[in-house]
Formats: C-alpha cells, sequence, structure tokens
C-alpha cells in the first residue's frame, strides 16, 4: 500500500516536474522524484517503533516466574512425600502419545493420586499445563496442549476433585521441557505438568 | 536439476543501538534461478555518505534471486554519469543491465541521491530518477531503488521496501526465556522490539494498514490477544475468555479480526468485531478447530480442523454458514494462508516425520510441496505474491527462510542468536 503510494508520489513527480539540468540527452533525462513521501513512511512508523517499546519483559512478565520448567518446586514443599521417588506424587509430569490427548494406562495412577491429595486438601489449587511436542504448526500444538489438559483435568474432576481447584493453560510447543528435533526430545515435550499454586 | 546451487554469504550489520537487542543477521541464498540476469551495481560516487546505497541496491537485488550480480573487481569502469558509460565494454563482460548513480550531500543533513537504469546492449536508460533523503532515511532509499529496478525489469513489484514482523526467544539461563515480537526491514535491518516478555509471545498478525498489530501474550499466565499501535506502543487486550485466546487473523477491511477461543469447550473460530466488541461463533465442532486466515475479499475464512481424524483445511462463510473441506491429500495440513490474489494457499503439509510449506491451487486443488525442511512452519505470502516467508528449524537453531512461488528460489535470514519463528510480511 505504502510502496503503491510513493510510487504513486514519485509518477506524479515524473509528470510535474522537469527534466534534470546535468544532461541534456533525452534518453539519460533523470526524473525528480519526491522523498518526502518515503521520509513520511519511516515518520509514522519506524521512528514511533522506537517510541513503541514502552514496556519491558519485567512489566510484562510479572514476578514469581518458575520460568520453562511447570514443575515450580512449591509442590516439593509439601510434604516428603512429594519428593520420595516411589510415592506417586513425585511424578508431576504426564506424558502423551504423538497427536493424541488420551491418558496412558503407566499415568492413571499417577493422577489418582493427586486428585486423592486435593480431594483431601480442598484449598489446594492445580494448574494442568498442557504442552505438545515441535511438529505441526504452532496454534494447533496449543489446541493439542488444551486437549491434554483436559484429559487430566476430568480424570480429576471423576474422582471427585471441584472443578475451583482446577486451572487449565495450554502452552503448545512454546515451553518445550526438552530441545532437539529427535524422538527423545519430542516425548518429553509431549505432556501436561501438574503445578501446584502457592497457598 | 533447472536451478543450480550457491551459496553466498553477506554479512549485514543489523546493528540497533537503541533496542540493543539485534543480532546481525547473515542472509544465503540457497538457490538461484539458473537464468538469473546478469546486472552490475557500479559503486556510486558519493561524499561521505553514512550508508553505501549501491551496495543496498546490489545486495537486495541479489537476495531476489532474479539476477546474478557482478563482482566489483571485474567491472571495467566506475562510472557515475551515462557520458563515461562506455557499453562496449560491458557487454564485453557479459552484462544485460548496469545501475550507475552518485550521492551529493545537500546540507542540512540531507542528502541528493540519483541512479539510472542502463540497457547495456541498446545503450539506453530504462529508468531514472533523483530524490532526496535525510541521513536518516538513506537504507529506506536505497531499498526504493532496489524496489523500482526491481520492477522495471522483472514486471513485478518489489517487495525490498516492505517489513517483516517475527517473534524470537533467547535464553537467559537459568531456565528463563525471553520472547520478543520484533518488526525489521524486509532484509532484517533496523529491527525493533514491539513486545517483550518471559511469557510466550506468539502468532502476530498486521492490520491490513500496517499499522497495527494482533498478537498472542501469555504474560498474564493464560493467553490473552492484544492490538497494538505500532507508532505509539498503545494496546488494547482484545480477548481474555478462559481457556485458548489464539491465531488472530485480520480482516482485510481492518475491522474484525477471527480468532480462536476455547470458552464454549473445544476450540472453535470466532469473528470479534474489534469497534462494537461483539463476537460471531462460526464453528461449533466437537474437534479442534483453529488458525482462520481471511480470504483477500473478505468473504471466506479458511482455518485448519481435526474433525476428520487428522488436521486438515476447511472453508466457511466469514458470515457464517456450510463448512467445506478443501485438503484432501497428505496426513497433515494446516496453518493456511491466502496468495494476494486469492487464488492459491499456502499452508504446512505433514508427511510423516516431515512438515513443509506446500502451496495449492484453489482451482484445481493440486498441491505442490515447495520447502525440503523437516520443519518449516508459519508460511505468509510477501505482498506481491512472488515470495513466501517462512519459519525453519535445523537442531536447536530457527530461522527464516524464503521461497518463490514455483519453489526454485531458495533464501535463508540467519540471526545469530536465538531463534526466530513466525514470521509475517507487512501488508
Amino acid at each position: 500500500m505504502k510502496l503503491n503510494k510513493t510510487l504513486l508520489a514519485l509518477a506524479i513527480g515524473t509528470l510535474l516536474l522537469s527534466a534534470c539540468s546535468d544532461t541534456d540527452e533525452k534518453d539519460t533525462s533523470l526524473t525528480d522524484g519526491s522523498q518526502n513521501d518515503v521520509s513520511g513512511i519511516s515518520d509514522a512508523s519506524t521512528s514511533g517503533l522506537n517510541k513503541g517499546s514502552g514496556m519491558t519483559g519485567s512489566e510484562m512478565g510479572g514476578s514469581g516466574m518458575h520460568g520453562l520448567s511447570g514443575n515450580g518446586d512449591y509442590a516439593s514443599t509439601l510434604g516428603p512425600e512429594f519428593n520420595d521417588p516411589n510415592n506417586p506424587l513425585s511424578k508431576r509430569t504426564i506424558y502423551f502419545m504423538l497427536d493424541s490427548s488420551e491418558v496412558m494406562p503407566d499415568f492413571v495412577p499417577v493422577i489418582a493420586a493427586h486428585a486423592q491429595y486435593l480431594i483431601a486438601n480442598p484449598a489446594q489449587r492445580i494448574t494442568l499445563e498442557g504442552n505438545a511436542d515441535e511438529r505441526g504448526s504452532r496454534e494447533y500444538n496449543i489446541a493439542l496442549g488444551e486437549q491434554r489438559a483436559k484429559s487430566v483435568a476430568s480424570m480429576m474432576k471423576v474422582q471427585g476433585v471441584s472443578e475451583n481447584q482446577l486451572d487449565i493453560v495450554s502452552y503448545g510447543e512454546e515451553k518445550p521441557a526438552a530441545f532437539g528435533s529427535d524422538e527423545e526430545a519430542w516425548e518429553r515435550n509431549r505432556r501436561v505438568e501438574l503445578v501446584y499454586q502457592a497457598r | 536439476m533447472n536451478f543450480f546451487r550457491r551459496i553466498l554469504l553477506i554479512v549485514l550489520f543489523g546493528f540497533n543501538v537503541q533496542i540493543g537487542h539485534a543480532a546481525p543477521l547473515t542472509i544465503e541464498i540457497t538457490e538461484g534461478v539458473e537464468s538469473a540476469v546478469p546486472v552490475a551495481v557500479v559503486p556510486f560516487a558519493s561524499q561521505g555518505a553514512p550508508v553505501n546505497i549501491s551496495a543496498v541496491v546490489n545486495a537486495d537485488l541479489e537476495r531476489s534471486g532474479y539476477f546474478k550480480m557482478m563482482d566489483e573487481q571485474g567491472m571495467p569502469g566506475r562510472p557515475s554519469t551515462v557520458a563515461a558509460v562506455n557499453f562496449k565494454d560491458w557487454q564485453a563482460v557479459g552484462q544485460n543491465y548496469l545501475v550507475i548513480g552518485q550521492v551529493v550531500e545537500a546540507g542540512g543533513g540531507q542528502y541528493n541521491v540519483q541512479f539510472q537504469l542502463l540497457d547495456v546492449y541498446s545503450s539506453g536508460q530504462l529508468l531514472g530518477y533523483r530524490m532526496t533523503s535525510s541521513a536518516a532515511d538513506l537504507r529506506r532509499t536505497a531499498h526504493h531503488i532496489s524496489d523500482l529496478i526491481f520492477e522495471k525489469l522483472t514486471g513485478k513489484k518489489g517487495v525490498f521496501s516492505g517489513r517483516i514482523a517475527y517473534i524470537t526467544t533467547n535464553n537467559q539461563g537459568n531456565k528463563q526465556q525471553s520472547h520478543q515480537l520484533q518488526v525489521a526491514d524486509a532484509d532484517g535491518f533496523n529491527p525493533q522490539t514491539v513486545a517483550s516478555s518471559v511469557e510466550p509471545l506468539m502468532s502476530p498478525s498486521w492490520s491490513p494498514d500496517g499499522k497495527k498489530m494482533a498478537y498472542v501474550s501469555f504474560e498474564r499466565k493464560s493467553a490473552a490477544i492484544y492490538v497494538q499501535t505500532l507508532a505509539t506502543g498503545e494496546r488494547t487486550r482484545v480477548a481474555e475468555f478462559p481457556g485458548i485466546n489464539g491465531a488472530p487473523a485480520w480482516s482485510p477491511d481492518g475491522t474484525r479480526l477471527a480468532l480462536t477461543l476455547s470458552k464454549d469447550g473445544s476450540p472453535d473460530i470466532y469473528v470479534l468485531n474489534l469497534s462494537t466488541r461483539s463476537l460471531n461463533r462460526l464453528t461449533r465442532s466437537f474437534a479442534i478447530d483453529t488458525e482462520p486466515t481471511w480470504s483477500p475479499d473478505g468473504g471466506n475464512i479458511v482455518f485448519t480442523s481435526d474433525r476428520g481424524g487428522k488436521p486438515q483445511l476447511y472453508i466457511v462463510p466469514s458470515q457464517g454458514g456450510q463448512e467445506k473441506r478443501l485438503t484432501f491429500s497428505g496426513d497433515y495440513n494446516a496453518r493456511a494462508s491466502f496468495s494476494p490474489d486469492g487464488k492459491s494457499l499456502v499452508m504446512v503439509h505433514g508427511n510423516g516425520n516431515d512438515y513443509r510449506i506446500a502451496v495449492m491451487e484453489l482451482a484445481t486443488r493440486a498441491i505442490n510441496v515447495l520447502t525440503s525442511g523437516r520443519s518449516d512452519e508459519s508460511p505468509s505470502f510477501a505482498p506481491n505474491g512472488s515470495m513466501i516467508l517462512y519459519a525453519s528449524k535445523k537442531g536447536r537453531t530457527g530461522f527464516l527462510s524464503a521461497v518463490s512461488l514455483d519453489g526454485k528460489m531458495q533464501q535463508k535470514l540467519v540471526f545469530n542468536s536465538g531463534e526466530v519463528r513466525e514470521p509475517a510480511w507487512a501488508p
């Protein structure tokens, strides 16, 4: 659009202004282009953009970030059972198959253990963070991550966890747990993280 | 192979002192056409101008893949006026076209820039312009000259003065990441940060007038869609419903945003009227519906849905109506975008573990795969419809690439740090 305008301005310039003075030959005549329009473009956008970065990471991000991993360590402060590798409460990541949001049998006891804890502690809230591997398009992966988090949520609700204790967010492929483009990284990224919220 | 491979490295210095995050950019032309036309851009006679205009023009034309640019060392002379050109000498070194010019300081920080495009065989002038530019606008003037030359020689509008938006991510260590939405010139220079957050930023979409941008931000720990005026930085949160707020796409008339919301259950396509804030729900499937994109006439919206089991493209009238499936070939067709003439769709086309950029002609439904990466995504048409910008990945490096509509020309824009993704060419 802007280019068109500029070209139009240049074309008008061609019509209105006479040939350049420093050459007499017709076929080498110079056209006086109005460069004002070009400057106009940058005044309207680029220079404004400089002023436009009126927000900073700290302003937008807020405080208390848990960074890449959803497993902020709040859960580990809840009790020894959350740190005991033999206790299912120590497992707070549920993994999924490619393009699937079905909970695999291995993770049913893990979800059940967290559901029981939440039922016993009705003031405790948890965020289910859905994630996807990098393959495919980003917004589709946001949707896939949400489906995974909703699968875990509905399993918890069936067991009696109150809806008020559950929050869902999907990060799609935006917060990988593992970098790399191989099967191992993809497996680690197709996941729902159970993030206990500070009370 | 009807095209040859050549690797060319042009290291550009894309620092921006005001922002400080700008990384130097490398552009590699990985594939060019065999029929590239030989053009010589003679270094312009210049009295200390802060930008080497002829070098910028040379790089632009080179990057387009249409031209084979002559090395300065082989040039038979350095004319800056037509009177000084000996056309026979340029014929002898195999050049078809010659660009000459001058940059003269005009006082008050202004420069007079003039250039001429000459046909070596007819010894005639094809173009001649004189322009006045401030020192700060010299690079823009150079891109403008490239556009004029490109259009004269190819009949297609140049896109060198255009801008691109993209998302970058830098690891800050300690599992912290910094995400930025940036806007830069089409050659990656002059990057400016539009928004910055430690939480993900996604899906930038230009308003049709190029003055605003819609994007998704997780800065409040859940997804929200913002509309930001680029000139002022002023922004409005236009969607923050429970669940997904994603994939904003500006209507061609600039009054509405198509978007994905999951507030009513599964992700569906909605149209948000930006002045009344009313929402019109377009799809009601129990499956995933997302990634809406408008036809250039505003009459239809194409979106991705897995209602048939796998993600495929569907079309629905933008006022609502019957939904029809568009793609039937391949396991995975998603994230469509219309060509400016509305005749084709570009999309992510998945087959096994490979996700590539493909174009489908709507009249024939024939799908033509243009790229050969394993993880190519987010295709966006250049405003002249001749190139498609997309994101590619190799190992942990995410970079931007461009491919011509026939797949024959490829170029790569490599930022030296961090991941660069989700490019969007300004209208």
